[in-house]
């Protein structure tokens, strides 16, 4: 009772703050808490007139997908290609912004971390477009190695090259992005470490290994540690906007097989239950990712 | 200091770091020199690969080709989606960031409010029941589907709440002491104090919206009345259709341009703005990541 009464009291005199985040709380309701309500249809069996009052099958269209091979396949495919994005998304940036911080002219520092940053603004399908132009068979990269008398490399439409090229082409657009937060965690390094170690007879390179590294460690492990919460994420707008057919068996990810099956198809039902196992186990991943950063970086969320 | 005194060995260093770092900055840059050079080059030139950095049998006929199709209404629709994208969502932002930036004490919602929205961003109902809930809603065709779904990005409103955290708490006590109620504080006394910030997440909304073009595939069932990403995807694929369908008025034109120079024109069209923006925005973007670090 008494509890009650006092937040009651709290209330007439913060009301205001109620009454700003109302608006917001009802449309995130109606717009993140109702499709939370609607992965019911994952255990229904779909009908438009129905609704989300379809009738319920269980588990069956979750059987279902395991015995798809091409289910199983697109988790290998996706994994395979996040892990590898995740790993060079750390070591390009790392390496780039230590080679960056070695520069003094600080126009042309600038510069460069202007010039890197570009990719990472642009959508995937500008750069799908753009990369469709220069790595086709008479695009301008193949054009070049012909000339160097190295043949074409099919790099869209050959199997096993296509994950390589969206690797690849990931860490492209977004090594700036990683580069630009380790140059801030640079900075942020006590000089007067590395004028102890100047004192110490140390050079540039004993200064990197002993001094940068270690006081850049706890950003790189906070980095990879959020980064785990999308290891189910291998990249949909970037894979989407590229692949063909001819590449499934190694380019297909879960969220391109949801689309196809899903919006494409029409496939409501089974759609949803490919998206709820794999926000099950995202939800999993980012919760045990941000306790880890906790753990051993100390950092909070909120 | 002696941190810069320099032997032959570092000079040499410096040099070919340098070097390299020129080379990565190119591979970031060249390919969208080579789309401008493509676009306003002659279609046998870049057929027979002669486009390098610069326009051969330089041309406009592209960039005509694309101003009298569906682009420019693609674009209009586009750049009003922003605005009203970015107006939501810093609306949002604001109404939020600023009452879970109190303490418990001050108000007593704000841990259950806060995970709330928290919850959001860890688990979503994904893309087929939200689509069955805007189609529910009889939003399917409409700008706000566009927009409603990502009113509220959580990332931009933390990083503006631990800003508002940061700002003296004197400025409030004294505007509370001049009679001043809290929608006053937020409006006269804080806003003006959050430009940076602001400028931060309107700028990662911009981008975003602008962007996107999955929404305008999955929300817009008319295809006149896709915004600019989604018309652009829809090219990736069928360019040589739209130029084979294209009028009687186009043939000329047509016989200047094919599929890669008509679709580089138009991809250049839609950088140019990102590209032209982005310097610019370069510092508030970094100094969002310092403010985002900085955890209350």
């Amino acid at each position: 009772m008494k509890r009650k009464s006092s937040f009651w009291k709290d209330f007439k005199k913060q009301w205001y703050y109620y009454a700003m985040v109302t608006p917001v709380i009802i449309l995130v309701f109606i717009f993140s808490y109702l499709p939370l309500y609607g992965l019911v249809i994952a255990f229904q069996k779909y009908n438009p007139a129905l609704g989300f009052r379809s009738a319920w099958v269980g588990l069956d269209n979750f059987i279902f997908l395991f015995k798809q091979p091409n289910f199983v396949r697109t988790i290998w495919n996706t994994l395979y290609i996040a892990v590898l994005k995740i790993a060079g998304g750390i070591l390009v940036p790392v390496t780039v912004s230590l080679l960056l911080n070695e520069v003094r002219n600080a126009r042309m520092k600038h510069m460069f971390q202007t010039a890197v940053y570009l990719p990472y603004f642009l959508s995937w399908v500008l750069l799908a477009g753009v990369l469709m132009d220069i790595l086709g068979t008479d695009g301008i990269i193949n054009q070049t190695l012909k000339q160097l008398g190295l043949g074409s490399v099919n790099f869209l439409g050959n199997a096993k090259i296509f994950p390589w090229t969206m690797i690849v082409s990931d860490i492209w657009k977004n090594f700036g992005f990683g580069t630009v937060v380790y140059l801030a965690a640079l900075t942020g390094i006590d000089p007067g470490l590395y004028e102890a170690a100047v004192v110490d007879g140390a050079g540039r390179w004993k200064q990197t290994v002993y001094i940068t590294l270690p006081q850049l460690t706890p950003t790189i492990v906070l980095m990879s540690v959020l980064a785990l919460g999308g290891v189910l994420n291998a990249g949909f707008d970037q894979i989407y906007n590229l692949y063909s057919p001819i590449v499934f068996t190694t380019g297909d990810i879960i969220d391109t097989y949801v689309y196809r099956l899903g919006i494409t198809q029409a496939q409501y039902s089974i759609g949803t239950a490919v998206g709820l196992f794999k926000s099950a186990v995202s939800a999993v991943l980012i919760c045990s990712s941000y306790y880890l950063a906790d753990r051993f970086t100390g950092y909070r969320v909120f | 200091m002696n941190r810069y005194c320099r032997t032959r060995a570092q000079k040499l260093f410096s040099v070919f770091n340098t070097i390299f770092l020129i080379l990565i900055s190119l591979t970031c840059i060249l390919p969208f020199v080579h789309l401008l050079a493509v676009s306003f080059s002659g279609a046998t030139a870049v057929a027979a690969g002669e486009v390098l950095f610069l326009p051969v049998d330089f041309t406009l006929s592209s960039y005509i080709f694309a101003l009298s199709g569906r682009f420019p209404k693609a674009l209009l629709i586009s750049l009003g989606r922003v605005l009203l994208g970015v107006a939501v969502n810093l609306t949002a932002c604001v109404l939020t960031a600023y009452p879970l930036s109190r303490s418990i004490s001050q108000f007593r919602g704000r841990n259950i409010i806060a995970g709330y929205f928290i919850v959001t961003m860890i688990i979503n109902g994904g893309l087929i029941p939200t689509y069955l809930v805007v189609a529910k809603l009889g939003l399917l065709n409409s700008v706000w589907a566009l927009v409603l779904p990502t009113l509220l990005p959580v990332n931009s409103m933390l990083i503006l709440m631990n800003f508002i955290r940061q700002l003296p708490d004197e400025l409030e006590e004294a505007a509370m002491i001049d009679g001043a109620g809290p929608f006053r504080i937020l409006w006269s006394v804080l806003l003006p104090l959050l430009k940076p910030a602001l400028a931060t997440i309107a700028l990662f909304s911009i981008i975003f919206h602008w962007n996107d073009w999955l929404g305008g595939m999955i929300y817009i069932k008319d295809i006149r009345s896709y915004p600019l990403q989604t018309y652009l995807q829809t090219l990736l694929k069928s360019m040589d259709e739209i130029l084979r369908t294209a009028g009687n008025d186009y043939v000329k034109m047509i016989s200047m341009m094919n599929a890669r120079t008509g679709r580089a024109a138009q991809l250049f069209l839609d950088a140019l703005p990102v590209i032209l923006i982005y310097p610019f925005l370069q510092r508030y973007f970094a100094a969002g990541l310092v403010i985002g670090s900085v955890k209350g």
